[in-house]
């Protein structure tokens, strides 16, 4: 039985997005009996619905809506008016993460202490201890069925991996395996094993791929607690006269302006999206956005130290075929400034169809030089590095009032620029990544740029003294108790590992935090 | 009216003629009149002939791939043949016509030697028109269905129920 809550009852917590934080949050707290209201910008797509053909489904699920760049990223000149690329629809981006779901390492969570002071950076502890968090992963990693986590096995590795493992191997890696993943190795959770169908970033069609989608919001929704209400554009966040957070106004799917009222708010749309709805949220009380009161709201921008490497080799390997993302090298992750860079990167596979390579392999190349690559498609292997970005301070979400969206809102523009410890990262992890595929016998290898951000963190961070973040360790506003962050936005620092199992083990975290207060009264 | 471009009607013979009349590089560099399998025929409704033919040799100059038919790099543009598009085409391709002009040539399609043209390209890269040009034709070229399997790529597999049984593991030469 969907619920259905009238736009006056006060009684509701309104969330914001509802992606691996949002969704997550949705349905841990209509378990718990909590009444609430899921506002998602985007519209209702199920497996059935995704498209494996890469354009199609990127004019179905992308956010589009215009969004503007500056700083010496590649991609504000490669890609000016998409910095990120990520999922508008119900399930948020959960839709099109390829389930790379790995714990930080424990000195992650202290990096400030770790890494000493870095010129530039912004570094600043987690208000967390790793111990606090642990029990949650364990959460998460169930929740989610993380291949290699309880007593679920392993992926079987793909072309992709098994070039990935022989050259690794072959360089004297010790951690190579095809990974911890939120893509079912064996039946599990009413939901198929992996079929090796690709298209992972598409959606899958089979559900083997944890989204909340097609687990947490339909389980929400069963509960009679949890109404989703789809094609809802949130505006801003509004306030009563003593600072507490009392609805949120939004573009209903007619285009008509609406107002929930609400108990508490929970912001969940992304570290792009989050710190804009605050910033757009300004008033007389508030007059430099809400709940940033320490400056910091879209500051710290962070989006890991990416690129790829493709290597070809003289006989087929033919990478799309099945996982995306196959497989991980670990040994790079570690922090050792022996280096010449704090902080660790991942080796991942990937791999793009040929429209997307069309796209995404040399962003502006043209003649025989990038024409030869395509050439060779079918004889390559592809892996993307994940790595740990500096915060910095000036890597900010503002807003562009010159430019503004369908509702007349101004939209964000993302400003970022590589820090000096990111470019030594990359550039480390192109050369290991080429000798990865050289000891394979690659016959000519491509340190790819980064593609339009997927992991969008940072901007509403946590910090335990309010004049250093947005939000404390529950993800609570300094400024307003009853708003609450529930999305990477939250993240102090970034560590190495794809975003998603902590996003998810934070969320159930600030489900168990938020019932508890609300049934001691304190909101 | 429509101008039929092609393997055969009497544009056709009009192209025969202007390229005999401008030699024998137009064969030679546009592939254009070499459609002797008939593999292509189009309908030109607002560009001129030997503007689409150039158009046609700056995609694939652009994107030169030595085992896709010329058809495809006519489909890939065939989007600019409308009266809004048509003006800016016009006036790029006799922005190109020039550049070869200054570089020596007759224009760009009777330029022989495709590091010639792409020395003209590498003159006007920065253009918005080479950009728009270029930019479209990612999508327009490597987007087409047809081309996948000239680069070997498979597409969707779903409806075969993935590769899980059809060689996802089957490297054999590692």
């Amino acid at each position: 039985m969907v619920a259905k809550f009238d736009l006056s009852d006060d009684s509701v917590v309104v969330i914001i997005g509802t992606g691996a934080g949002g969704g997550v949050l949705a349905n841990e707290l209509a378990q718990k009996g909590v009444k609430v209201v899921a506002l998602e910008a985007g519209g209702r797509y199920l497996p059935d619905d995704y498209i494996n053909d890469e354009w199609e489904s990127f004019g179905q699920l992308a956010w589009t809506e215009p969004r503007t760049t500056s700083g010496d990223w590649r991609v504000a000149k490669d890609f000016s008016g998409l910095p990120a690329w990520i999922v508008k629809a119900v399930g948020g981006t959960s839709i099109h993460w390829a389930g790379a779901s790995l714990r930080f390492q424990d000195h992650e969570f202290k990096t400030k202490t770790h890494y000493g002071n870095v010129d530039g950076a912004n570094l600043l502890d987690w208000p967390i201890d790793p111990a606090e968090l642990a029990p949650y992963y364990d959460k998460a990693e169930a929740k989610l069925g993380v291949t290699r986590t309880g007593d679920r096995p392993g992926l079987p590795g793909n072309n992709n991996f098994k070039v990935l493992e022989k050259g690794a191997k072959a360089l004297g890696y010790q951690e190579v395996n095809t990974g911890h993943m939120a893509i079912n190795s064996i039946e599990y959770d009413d939901r198929m094993s992996c079929q090796q169908t690709g298209f992972c970033f598409q959606g899958c069609k089979w559900g083997a791929k944890w989204s909340s989608a097609y687990t947490d919001i339909p389980r929400g929704e069963a509960t009679g607690n949890l109404e989703v209400r789809d094609h809802c554009h949130v505006a801003r966040i509004l306030h009563d006269d003593k600072g507490m957070a009392s609805g949120v106004e939004y573009f209903d799917k007619d285009g008509n302006l609406q107002m929930q009222k609400a108990k508490i708010v929970c912001l969940a749309g992304n570290s792009i999206e989050s710190p804009r709805v605050l910033l757009n949220s300004h008033s007389a009380m508030f007059p430099d956005g809400l709940a940033n009161s320490s400056g910091q709201v879209g500051r710290n921008y962070m989006r890991h130290t990416t690129g790829s490497v493709y290597g070809v080799f003289d006989k087929p390997v033919k990478m799309w075929r099945g996982t995306t993302m196959a497989g991980i090298v670990r040994d790079e992750a570690r922090h050792d400034p022996s280096r010449g860079f704090v902080g660790g990167y991942e080796l991942e596979t990937l791999s793009l169809g040929l429209p997307f390579m069309a796209a995404f392999l040399d962003p502006g190349g043209w003649g025989r030089e990038f024409t030869s690559a395509l050439d060779s498609y079918e004889n390559m292997a592809g892996m993307w590095i994940v790595g740990e970005d500096m915060p910095q301070e000036t890597n900010r979400i503002t807003l562009n009032h010159g430019v503004t969206d369908a509702y007349g809102l101004p939209v964000a523009n993302v400003n970022y620029t590589d820090h000096p410890n990111d470019r030594a990262m990359r550039d480390h992890a192109y050369a290991r990544g080429a000798a990865i595929y050289d000891a394979v016998g690659a016959t000519r290898t491509f340190p790819t740029p980064p593609y339009p951000s997927t992991h969008n963190l940072g901007t509403n961070r946590m910090s335990e003294k309010p004049r250093d973040g947005v939000v404390n360790k529950h993800g609570q506003a300094h400024d307003v108790p009853n708003l609450f962050i529930s999305d990477g936005s939250q993240f102090t620092t970034g560590a190495a590992e794809n975003p998603t199992l902590t996003i998810v083990a934070l969320a159930i975290r600030q489900a168990d935090f938020i019932a508890a207060e609300m049934s001691k009264g304190n909101i | 009216m429509a101008t039929k471009v092609g393997s055969k009607g009497l544009t056709r013979r009009q192209l025969l003629a202007r390229a005999t009349a401008a030699g024998a590089s137009f064969v030679v560099g546009s592939g254009f009149m070499a459609a002797r399998n008939a593999a292509w025929a189009t309908e030109l409704s607002a560009l001129q002939p030997t503007t689409f033919a150039t158009l046609v040799q700056m995609a694939r100059d652009i994107y030169p791939h030595d085992r896709i038919d010329d058809q495809y790099y006519v489909l890939a543009v065939k989007g600019y043949d409308t009266a809004d598009a048509a003006p800016e085409i016009e006036a790029g391709i006799a922005a190109l016509d020039a550049a070869a002009r200054g570089k020596g040539f007759a224009n760009y399609l009777e330029t022989g030697w495709e590091k010639d043209r792409v020395a003209i390209l590498r003159g006007m890269e920065e253009s918005p028109f080479f950009q728009k040009i270029r930019g479209g034709l990612v999508t327009g070229l490597y987007n087409q269905k047809a081309v996948w399997p000239i680069f070997g790529y498979e597409g969707e597999s779903y409806s075969k129920g993935g590769y899980i049984n059809r060689g996802f593991d089957d490297i054999d030469w590692l």
